[in-house]
């Protein structure tokens, strides 16, 4: 779909958040994350200090269990912090907002209901008006190439489209950021590499705040506007990029220069012995 | 080509008309093999009677045995009823209160154990000879399977799907009716087919112990009276019972738990 077309949307005109650059979304002081079990404490994640301003498509990288997904999972809501302070559109975090999506690694859609029914889920639980909810929720399956399963149950459908009702899900509601706890991570390489063009596709037309977590560097690279490469637990964050390649992405935007110079400066990064 | 291929359809319709028709002819089978022992061996009747003496028993006592059939089918669903309306509010009620869980659930736990059958007489001694202590028997043994299996299902609801309703502050009201209830149902049915099966059994002991009518009280006179076609009648309904009671369950369960495949 294209952007003028989607302007012309009349529920989503209003939804696109064209926010000035200035004001943080998120941002994180200080925060450490420590889970405690029995006798023995983990120290997860921090300290860690980050700024995501609205707008930007934020990639983080880090290796198996460095705390990345604490990371969107604490920004969610869905941890507390043990030390520091997060703050969201400005005010101290406290707990979910409706405001936030999040798109899980497996997929989470509820077995019971049809992929239309999953992607209502928001509404319902907020209360949205019906009628407005449906609208969006139908415009959305159209634009993920959804709208012939939408009576469809999950268990009929392929990984891709599992994710993809998901990412619908976590768009329902209109949220201001976009939380991705590495959402391809369960699908073949294939379904994975088309799911992050289409993701960056999608994110073109859309822009939102925006924080992926993933292992690929490639994919990481080729979404986002900013990557941060974590450390070995307890994760900080040790590399802070822009990434500096031009929109809209595709196919072709692996073959840039900039790009490869990129993903190859955050695999030094990464399996150097000095990060680990 | 096409020769092969209707060879293979053909060869696949067979396999399939085999497969199925293979219980029932195995039934039937055993059926005759049954009458033509009996006869061969001239078996006593009150010993083992043959099928047709049965068949003939079941005729001459029809109105009693649907009688008495009614009274079995009707303590077993009562009683089943009974134990699904007190057992689920209690489920719930330990699924979701600590303080229940902790002190009240243990305490159940350690009931279950006690062989409720055994109880039956104990039960008849307190409620008398009516219908009454037998529906108690039958809730009984109905109450345990149902109630484990519904705190288990309450329960099993997957961490994502409760992070994913967190994630939108959906109100406890909300995910308990959109996520609990549907995750806890296939449970819930998994304890209601082995309670109706436990009902009939409930029934037929309790009537066993003291009764004037059901089944169970059937078979006990028939077999001490030597009237074995009688009992055998009366077992091989008991029988139909427990299967149609089974299987109403399960059908109820495919009307609502749609998406387990």
């Amino acid at each position: 779909m294209k952007p003028d077309a989607l302007a012309a949307s009349p529920v989503v005109a209003a939804a696109i958040d064209r926010t000035r650059p200035s004001a943080p979304v998120v941002e994180l002081k200080g925060v450490t994350k420590t889970f405690s079990a029995d006798s023995h404490t983990v120290h997860a994640l921090g300290p860690v200090d980050l700024a995501i301003e609205a707008g930007t498509f934020v990639s983080v990288v880090g290796p198996s269990g460095c705390g990345k997904s604490t990371l969107l999972r604490l920004i969610a809501g869905l941890e507390t912090p043990t030390q520091g302070s997060l703050l969201r559109g400005g005010a101290a975090l406290d707990g979910p907002s409706r405001e936030v999506g999040i798109v899980f690694q497996d997929h989470v859609l509820f077995p019971w209901a049809t992929v239309l029914d999953n992607v209502l889920l928001p509404a319902e639980v907020m209360a949205l008006p019906r009628g407005q909810a449906l609208e969006r929720a139908r415009w959305l399956l159209e634009l993920t190439g959804l709208k012939d399963f939408a009576g469809h149950r999950p268990h009929m459908l392929s990984g891709g489209m599992k994710q993809r009702t998901a990412f619908c899900r976590a768009m329902l509601a209109d949220p201001k950021v976009l939380l991705l706890d590495e959402p391809f991570a369960a699908l073949d390489a294939l379904t994975r590499e088309e799911l992050s063009l289409e993701l960056s596709r999608l994110w073109q037309d859309l822009r939102r705040t925006a924080l992926l977590i993933t292992h690929s560097i490639d994919e990481a690279v080729l979404l986002g506007d900013r990557l941060i490469l974590m450390s070995q637990r307890p994760g900080r964050i040790r590399l802070d990029v822009p990434i500096d390649l031009p929109r809209p992405r595709d196919v072709n935007t692996e073959k840039h220069p900039r790009f490869i110079e990129l993903r190859q400066m955050a695999r030094e990064f990464l399996f150097s012995p000095a990060s680990a | 080509m096409a020769g092969t291929m209707a060879g293979t359809t053909a060869g696949n319709v067979a396999r399939l008309v085999s497969q199925r028709a293979a219980t029932p002819l195995i039934y039937l089978a055993l059926v005759v093999v049954w009458e033509a022992a009996v006869r061969f061996f001239a078996v006593p009747g009150w010993m083992l009677p043959a099928p047709s003496a049965i068949l003939a028993a079941a005729a001459d006592w029809a109105p009693d045995l649907w009688h008495h059939s009614l009274v079995t089918l009707g303590e077993s669903v009562i009683g089943f009823l009974l134990a699904l309306a007190t057992s689920l509010p209690l489920a719930i009620l330990i699924a979701f209160t600590a303080t229940l869980r902790r002190v009240l659930y243990p305490v159940l736990l350690g009931l279950q154990s006690v062989p409720k059958v055994a109880l039956a007489p104990l039960v008849i001694l307190w409620l008398g000879i009516g219908s009454l202590p037998k529906i108690v028997i039958v809730i009984l043994v109905c109450f345990f399977p149902i109630l484990v299996n519904a705190v288990a299902g309450f329960e099993a609801v997957p961490r994502a799907m409760l992070d994913l309703m967190y994630s939108m502050r959906a109100s406890r009201t909300v995910i308990f009716r959109r996520l609990r209830i549907p995750i806890a149902l296939p449970h819930l049915f998994t304890g209601c087919k082995v309670a109706i099966t436990f009902a009939v059994i409930g029934a037929v002991i309790s009537e066993f112990v003291a009764a004037q009518d059901g089944l169970g009280y059937l078979i006990m006179i028939s077999s001490a009276q030597s009237r074995t076609p009688l009992a055998f009648a009366a077992i091989i309904l008991l029988t139909l019972i427990s299967i149609v009671l089974f299987y109403g369950v399960e059908l109820i369960e495919r009307r609502f738990v749609t998406w387990t495949p």
